[in-house]
């Protein structure tokens, strides 16, 4: 295991924290995204390009918007 | 079910895949080594296919049936949440939405980068079996890309330019055409997912056989299948409101 592959799994560790110590869901949709762009960092070291793509795809643009939009959805109920 | 019961089949599940799982963890090659018993057979039986893109090969020719699982577990998924997210009886849908104040960088940006992203996205689905990508990730990529149109700062264009009940069609398609090229590999070559067609040369746009082909049919159920989904949460986000 190499320098930078080793330098990748301590961003997704930190990252990973960083979303679970966010406390509100809308804040939580951005950290989640950047969470997702550092896997996609880690995926790219240990050759995976594929799954990159699809994490980048997935998980920094589709599910955070999902998280936004239901959080809205959820705010303008209670009001 | 009772609450006991759901227990018991989960305990069962759950020490299943535990075992297995770490019977399969103790005995798989070092992580970072050079032992690969996979590569050494999926990369030549790709290269004998014409498909320089190995994972495209494995996932559409020699895991086919895999990726048809995958496929039918997003279009159930997909029927799943619209079905959940429909507007209720005591819902109604409202026709003119107030669009929040955008900045014009932002519409500037989402403009230019809109066709970009459907060229990317086009080419990643085009190209799945030569580079990375394919059907899954080009299609997540044109289906995030028509939604800059709503970043841009415009969803009456967004819904102007998107069809729904199209896009439920094409879901519906993509998802057959993938069981279609699936029976005609058993009808052409006796197998179910035989990849049937001439490989071609390697490296060329239409080579690898039906590897493309299922790229495109997947590429289409996916892009199609995002964007219902999507639908689904922006309108409700911003236009279904209980009826009072």
């Amino acid at each position: 295991m190499n320098m930078l592959v080793m330098l990748g799994f301590a961003l997704v560790a930190a990252m990973g924290t960083a979303v679970v110590f966010t406390g509100e869901p809308e804040r939580q949709a951005v950290t989640l995204s950047a969470y997702g762009l550092s896997l996609t960092v880690l995926f790219i070291l240990v050759q995976a390009p594929d799954v990159a793509l699809s994490q980048v795809a997935v998980g920094t643009a589709v599910v955070p918007l999902m998280v936004m939009l239901a959080v809205r959805k959820v705010r303008g109920r209670r009001e | 079910m009772s609450r006991r019961l759901r227990l018991v089949v989960f305990g069962l599940g759950v020490s299943g895949i535990g075992v297995v799982f770490v019977l399969a963890a103790l005995l798989i090659p070092r992580f970072g080594g050079g032992d690969h018993p996979y590569r050494d057979l999926a990369v030549p039986a790709a290269v004998a296919r014409s498909a320089p893109n190995v994972v495209s090969a494995l996932n559409f020719d020699q895991r086919a049936l895999d990726t048809l699982g995958e496929e039918t577990i997003l279009l159930a998924s997909v029927v799943g949440a619209a079905a959940l997210l429909r507007p209720t009886t005591s819902e109604h849908e409202r026709s003119i939405v107030a669009e929040d104040r955008i900045l014009s960088a932002t519409t500037l940006l989402g403009y230019l980068l809109l066709p970009v992203t459907l060229l990317v996205g086009l080419d990643v689905v085009a190209h799945g079996h030569l580079t990375p990508g394919g059907g899954f990730q080009g299609g997540v990529v044109l289906a995030t890309g028509l939604h800059l149109l709503y970043v841009a700062g415009s969803y009456s264009t967004l819904v102007r330019l998107r069809p729904l009940t199209w896009y439920g069609i094409a879901e519906a398609l993509g998802a057959g055409a993938f069981a279609v090229l699936g029976v005609s590999g058993l009808v052409a070559a006796g197998g179910f997912l035989v990849n049937m067609l001439p490989y071609g040369r390697f490296g060329d746009l239409f080579s690898a056989g039906t590897v493309p082909l299922l790229n495109l049919a997947v590429g289409c159920e996916v892009a199609s299948g995002v964007i219902v989904l999507l639908a689904q949460f922006l309108a409700q986000a911003l236009t279904v409101r209980a009826t009072r």
